[in-house]
């Protein structure tokens, strides 16, 4: 079953294409990841998803929904978190709660939701007055309210301490063991590597990829970095010429070889069969940072 | 829930809130009463004049202070409270469930016409009270009259926010429009101490026509259709225009 598919989208703001051919496909259950750099067209595609923005073509549906034609269905079954979306500064946490609560069918239990999202000491405090960690798991907390069977959660951990994006991080999983599907849109890759099944990686309106974080890490031209201090010099020649190698670079006096599973295995018949030792040999796998710089071009930090 | 359920949780969340603005209320509820009950104070304006035919200035100046209480509250206390919640994108979050956003509109205009009204009526009571100022003898004509007006002040409310942007826009924009709109209710001069001259444009006006329909009745005749035709098809236009320009983000 699928919950929710996306089409060759193309959405332009007068002549700026901001996603121009997205497609994918969530399966129910799944954490899916949206990853890219800021102005990639993640917020767009996931605006098209939840109904705010209609699409200049393409198709998108959520749980068999159109999300423009059929909205009423699809905020029943759609919860949203979404970037930059406030609340009534002198809303109460409670007040909020039970204010969304009474806008579906079959809410979910507040006090025990309020529980889970830490949310209990502050439900007399007006929204104005909540931290920003308070504020963003109240958002969660009110995107999870109506029982959802998919949520869109935009750039969830941003502005998150480091303990409290633990917090959320482990949310989104106890939100996904409870069997909802969940669009996680980041541009953390901890948070991505940590959090999806899958990840579809959008730069400039289109997908660069799509894949697990492990696919997507072993499809990196870099997947091994392979460093050392030679005692003997290794001819760089040599080095290049190792199967699958994609560079030879000096680093801090260190000679570092990039390159596949196949280079390393080749590094190392070259330094028997030379008698070479190399001290301080490090291998080292690289990071869904490396192979995200590697799609786009782009540093994220 | 139904959507009357949810309609009715939105309305009463917003009542709530709407208590809890301090300055908002005593604008909207207070300060016409205020205004009525200084002006009163003057000796001067307690006596008969003749070149007012016979009544008081305090006579005419209870419906310029109702008057004033639809301004406040659908000019002054709305739009900043609608452009923020724009700016803000409570209205996009509204939107992303099963209640839509004009949900919230609605009831923020009800709860402003409920707020214009009650703080009419007690300009009204005070007036008879305080200052023994007649109340209105045609009461079907006065209410109709007074309800085209706070009608017309929700919809130049409503205009000042749809060309307003921001919610910092949306105050200045008010404020100058409050201005005009205070002196063609008649706040400085009674619209009907006015030159003839000045009257007859004023009385093209939304407050200044609504003036005039309010006196009309208040005297005991039927609010004349020139009056009543000129604020309502103000309302209208400007509900149109709010229509037509407003944007949900």
């Amino acid at each position: 079953m699928t919950a929710i598919e996306v089409q060759g989208l193309h959405k332009a703001y007068g002549d700026r294409k901001v996603v121009d051919g997205v497609s994918f496909d969530v399966g129910e259950g799944e954490i899916f990841g949206i990853l890219g750099p800021n102005g990639a067209g993640k917020t767009t595609t996931v605006e098209c998803v939840a109904g705010l923005r209609t699409p200049d073509e393409g198709l998108v549906r959520v749980c068999g929904y159109d999300p423009v034609a059929q909205r009423a269905e699809v905020t029943r079954v759609l919860g949203v978190q979404l970037q930059e979306s406030e609340l009534q500064a002198k809303l109460t946490v409670r007040e909020a709660l039970d204010l969304y609560a009474s806008f579906y069918e079959r809410p979910a239990d507040r006090q025990e939701l309020a529980e889970r999202l830490g949310l209990l000491p502050h439900l007399r405090t007006r929204f104005g007055k909540l931290s920003g960690g308070q504020k963003q798991r109240l958002f969660i907390a009110l995107a999870l309210i109506g029982n959802p069977r998919v949520v869109v959660l935009d750039e969830l951990t941003t502005g998150l301490d480091p303990r409290a994006r633990r917090e959320a991080w482990s949310l989104v999983e106890s939100v996904r063991a409870g069997g909802v599907t969940v669009l996680l849109v980041t541009h953390f890759m901890e948070e991505a590597q940590r959090l999806c099944d899958r990840i579809a990686v959008i730069d400039r309106g289109r997908v660069a990829a799509l894949d697990t974080p492990d696919g997507l890490i072993g499809r990196s031209s870099t997947a091994k970095e392979i460093s050392f201090a030679a005692r003997t010099p290794l001819d760089p020649a040599d080095l290049r010429a190792l199967p699958g190698a994609a560079g030879v670079e000096t680093r801090e006096g260190r000679t570092v070889v990039h390159g596949t599973d196949e280079t390393v295995d080749a590094f190392v018949s070259l330094l028997a069969r030379r008698g070479v030792t190399a001290g301080q040999l490090r291998v080292s796998d690289a990071t869904l940072d490396d192979a995200f710089l590697d799609l786009t071009g782009a540093d994220l930090r | 829930m139904s959507a009357a359920t949810a309609t009715r949780s939105v309305l009463r969340t917003e009542a709530r809130l709407f208590a809890r603005e301090p300055g908002s209320l005593f604008w909207v509820m207070v300060s016409p009463t205020v205004l009525l009950v200084i002006l009163g104070l003057i000796p001067s304006f307690q006596e008969a004049s003749d070149d007012l035919g016979g009544r008081r200035v305090i006579d005419l100046y209870v419906p310029v202070a109702v008057l004033f209480a639809l301004i406040m509250s659908g000019l002054q206390a709305m739009p900043p409270v609608l452009a923020g919640y724009r700016e803000r994108g409570i209205l996009r979050r509204m939107s992303t469930t099963p209640v839509r956003p004009g949900a919230l509109l609605t009831a923020q205009l009800a709860l402003h016409a409920a707020a214009a009204l009650a703080s009419a009526l007690l300009v009204i009571a005070a007036g008879r009270l305080a200052f023994g100022v007649a109340l209105p003898e045609n009461l079907p004509g006065y209410a109709l009259a007074l309800l085209l007006a706070v009608a017309g002040g929700l919809a130049l409310g409503g205009a000042v926010c749809a060309v307003s942007r921001t919610q910092k826009i949306a105050t200045a924009v008010g404020s100058a429009v409050f201005f005009p709109t205070m002196f063609t209710a008649g706040v400085w001069v009674p619209v009907q101490a006015m030159p003839d001259t000045v009257q007859r444009i004023v009385q093209l006006t939304p407050f200044g026509a609504a003036s005039q329909a309010l006196d009309t009745a208040a005297s005991g005749g039927w609010p004349g259709w020139a009056a009543l035709t000129v604020t309502g098809v103000w309302t209208v236009v400007l509900t149109a225009a709010s229509v037509r320009w407003f944007r949900w983000q």
